[in-house]
This record gives C-alpha cells, structure tokens and sequence, in this order.
C-alpha cells in the first residue's frame, strides 16, 4: 500500500542528504520495522510520509506512493484529506504530544471532527470504543481529563487511540516505547500487535531498539546515514546479517552472558 | 511566593476593582446628582456628607462627576484594549504560525508602529479624525497593537514546533483550526497578564491625552478631562483634585494587582 521510490531528501540548512535514495515498501497489514542509529534518517523518512516536512524546509526528489498516489505531488488539500484518515502518527513523546489545556476526549475525537460529519454524541461512542481498544480502564472518566492527571503510559494509549479512532490504515510509530519504562514498553508492544491483527492496520514502526523491533515486526530495513543497507524479514535479518553495518548493530545488542562478562 | 501571599495579591486587587467597576457601571445609569448641574449656592464646599467629595468652581458634585468620569474612562480603556488585542492577537497568531514572509513584512510594520511613542501616535490620529471618545478609542487601539502582537506572536512561535501541533496537523485540521482552537488556549497565560498590564497603559493614555486636551471633551466628563480642569483650584478645591487623581490610582493599582495575581496563578 505504502511504496516510497528512491526517496531523497535535503534540508535547506545542510549541505548533505539526510535521505540519500532510499526504496522501501510496506504491504497491506504488515508491521515493518525502521532501524538505525540516531541521525540515519530514519525519522525524517517517517516525517515525508506524514507530510510533515514541507517544501520550505527541505528539497525532495522520488516518490512517496500512497496506493499508487504520489504524495509528494499532491496537493494541500488533498493530502489533509489523506492525513488522518489513512495515515496516523503515534510520537516518542506522549507528553508533548497531547494539549495540554485541553481535555483528552476532544483530542481523541479530533480527526473525527475533522474528517467526518458525525454528531457530538457518535463522536463520543467512537472515541470511547477506541479508549476501550487500546485498555484504558474507566474511560468515560478518563475522557474528562486532562494530559497532566495521566501517567506516561496512559498517555501513550491516549495518544494511539486518538491516531486509531478513523481507523487508518497505516500507523507510523516513531520510537513510541521509547519514553516508557519496560514493563509500560512490553504492553505498549501487545497492544500495537493487537492493533495490527485486530483492525488490519499497518504498523510502519521507527525505532533504534533492535530487540523491540525483533519482537514485533515481521519485516525489517536497516538505514544507515541516509540509505537502507539491508532489508528483509525480521528472523533472517536477525539471524543471517548481510550487510557488515547490521552485522555491529546486532552485535551490539546486550546479552545476559555479556553483562556477566 | 506562598500560597497566602499570591491570594492576598489576587483578593486586594479584586476588591479594589470591584468597587471600582461597580461604581463605573453605576455611573452609567444613576449618579448622586447630575454631573453637569451647577449650583451657585454651594461652590467649592468641602466633603460631607451631602457631597462625599466635595463640590467644584461651579457647584458640580465632585463624586457624581467621578463616578460618570470612571465609567467614561473605564468604557474607552475596554474598547482599546479589545480593540488593540484582537488585531494584536491574530497579527501575532499569523506571523508566529506561520513565520516567513507575512511575518517579516507585519512584523517590520509592527516595528514602525512601535517606533513612535503611542502619545504622539494618537496626536497624529486625533489630527487626522478630530475629537471625541470614539477616535480616542480608535487612536489608542491602533498605537497599542504591536504589543500584544509580539507578546503572542513569541508564544505562538514557541507552541509551533510542538509535537501536539504536529499531531494536529497530521489529523488533517486546518491552520486557522490549530492556531485558535489548539494553541490559543495554551498562551492564556501569557496574553491574560498583558491584556491587564494594556489596560491599566491604556488607562493612562486616556487620562493623559484627556489632560493635554486631546482626549475627550464636555460634555463627556473623563478622569484626565477633571484632572486637567481640576488643577486650577488646586488650593481652593484641593478634594477635587485629590479625589479624581486617587481614583486613577486605585484603578490602576486595583488592576496591577489582579494582573500580578494572575500571573502567580498561571506559574
């Protein structure tokens, strides 16, 4: 569904690519998983989809296809129209990416109002359902509160109900774990899984964590310093490392008998 | 600062402005006397009780004619500062948002606004439109823009790059949707002190520009028109000028007050 066709990118206060050609695809209902080390340009490529990045930050060049569509030529308007209802977001920052004067129920009802025309009251049913989906307990309260009286993790399922309630079909992750502590992280992880195989919604998920990636994703690309260096499924990546970059990252990853020294 | 403290900041400044706004709107319906009547009979007669402050030259009642100049004064410095703050609110709202070229070029123009005092700014209006209260409105609103405008145009700047904003964005709302239903809401904090500390500005504009002539004229009575007029019979009448300037003061303070509670409060 989501094809991006050598895809560069250049901010106009650089004077190198922070995105040098890259091709990456993501089928209907899988999760693909993005890695690389901070400053790879794996963000930024998740910022192109979004449509994030606008043209008097940065020059592009290739293709970003949504169902065949390019995104990088289509229009304002057009894209608004995309944005929400078939690409959502879910930020590194659960805190930050809320309002925080406003109450949690009209955020998580926010691109319902703006993609559709239903009443204050069917708005309400949604977006209380999606507060179900992602276990919040309570939700009618925690609809009337606000950003500040939740914790982090709470936070996070707020803000991944309020990308899920127009059931999009593709969510972009950036690093959504990455702020919660571990045991937050592994629920987080269920719940995206969960998500995936419950509403057949695609998961592209950015993350530097090689081993939260090896647990959810079923397919994987490498990005190093602004190109994929490898890419395939996730057990062949993790167990046979083609590209000598990938091959360091794996080795990296801390192992019980290496911190036993 | 203590709770206590920043209350008693809040409650003073409340009290003093409630009494205050009571007696403007009461002066808008009813006073003592008539405010313009004279009275031959009972010329600079000091305070008592059938006059609280005391009379004028004329006979005029001071205290009528303090409450008619409250609610006068106190009815020119709301519209300004109404008048100054939503064009400073959304100024500041596009060239915040949005930066760039809008912002350059409104800001530059901001810049020359704020390069001459307001005063004299309001000189220039009332020249070009004439008197009356109306283009003293209109002559102050237009010289207090710019502060407001950069109050929230910083704020505005600041709350772009928030990831809540991105997430807005990305749900597809519009720009003129996230900058008064999601951002607005967050600067109160900023833009309610800067609308008290504009309105007390505005009331000394007011007071000043009346004083110099330039400001309201009789039949309209203002707190700067009595001021002015007051001061020749500094040593006849000294309650007059005592009592229209202690009001000016106490509005002010009044309003400095509230200004500075709310801003403990927002902290």
């Amino acid at each position: 569904m989501l094809e991006i066709r050598d895809l560069h990118v250049q901010f106009h206060t650089s004077d190198h690519e922070a995105v040098r050609g890259i091709d990456l695809k993501v089928d209907d209902g899988e999760i693909m998983g993005l890695v690389g080390e901070s400053g790879s340009g794996k963000t930024v490529t998740a910022m192109m989809v979004a449509g994030l990045l606008q043209s008097d930050r940065v020059k592009t060049k290739g293709q970003i296809l949504l169902d065949g569509e390019d995104l990088l030529r289509a229009d304002g308007d057009d894209l608004r129209r995309r944005q929400g209802k078939d690409i959502c977001v879910v930020f590194q920052e659960p805190m930050s990416a809320l309002n925080p004067v406003m109450r949690i129920g009209p955020q998580v009802e926010e691109c319902l109002r703006v993609h559709t025309k239903l009443s204050k009251a069917e708005r309400r049913e949604l977006a209380l359902q999606a507060m179900r989906d992602v276990d919040l307990d309570d939700v009618e309260e925690v609809y009337k509160k606000y950003p500040h009286e939740l914790s982090g993790g709470m936070l996070q399922r707020v803000c991944i109900a309020a990308a899920i309630v127009s059931r999009p079909r593709l969510l972009l992750a950036d690093e959504p774990t990455t702020a919660l502590d571990v045991t937050i992280q592994a629920q987080i992880l269920e719940l995206l899984k969960r998500l995936n195989r419950e509403r057949d919604m695609s998961i592209l998920f950015i993350s530097h964590n090689l081993n939260v990636v090896r647990k959810l994703c079923t397919r994987v690309a490498v990005m190093e310093r602004g190109l994929i260096v490898e890419e395939g499924e996730t057990d062949q990546v993790f167990h046979r490392p083609q590209a000598p970059y990938t091959q360091r990252l794996i080795a990296a990853i801390p192992t019980r008998r290496k911190i036993d020294g | 600062m203590s709770e206590r403290r920043r209350n008693l900041y809040l409650r003073v400044g409340l009290a003093i402005t409630g009494v205050i706004t009571l007696l403007a709107v009461l002066g808008c319906f009813w006073t003592p006397y008539d405010p313009s009547a004279m009275n031959s009979a009972e010329m600079y007669a000091s305070p008592s009780l059938r006059h609280l402050f005391g009379t004028d030259n004329f006979g005029r009642d001071v205290f009528s004619r303090v409450m008619k100049g409250v609610s006068t004064t106190y009815l020119i410095s709301l519209a300004t500062v109404a008048l100054g703050a939503a064009v400073g609110v959304v100024v500041g709202a596009l060239t915040g948002y949005f930066g760039g070229v809008i912002d350059d070029i409104l800001m530059r123009v901001n810049d020359a606004v704020t390069a001459f005092p307001s005063i004299l700014l309001a000189l220039v209006f009332i020249s070009l439109l004439g008197f009356g209260k109306y283009n003293v409105i209109l002559a102050l609103g237009v010289a207090f823009i710019p502060s407001y405008a950069r109050v929230v145009r910083s704020e505005f700047a600041r709350h772009r790059e928030m990831n809540y904003v991105k997430s807005a964005h990305l749900m597809g709302a519009t720009h003129r949707r996230i900058m008064f239903v999601h951002i607005l809401p967050n600067t109160r904090a900023v833009i309610l002190p800067t609308l008290v500390i504009g309105f007390n500005n505005a009331v000394l504009a007011e007071a000043s520009m009346s004083y110099l002539g330039i400001g309201v004229r009789s039949p309209d009575v203002s707190l700067g028109y009595m001021l002015s007029e007051s001061q020749s019979y500094m040593s006849s009448a000294p309650w007059y000028v005592l009592c229209t300037g202690m009001t000016i003061v106490l509005l002010i303070l009044g309003f400095s007050l509230v200004g500075e509670g709310l801003q403990q409060e927002g902290r």
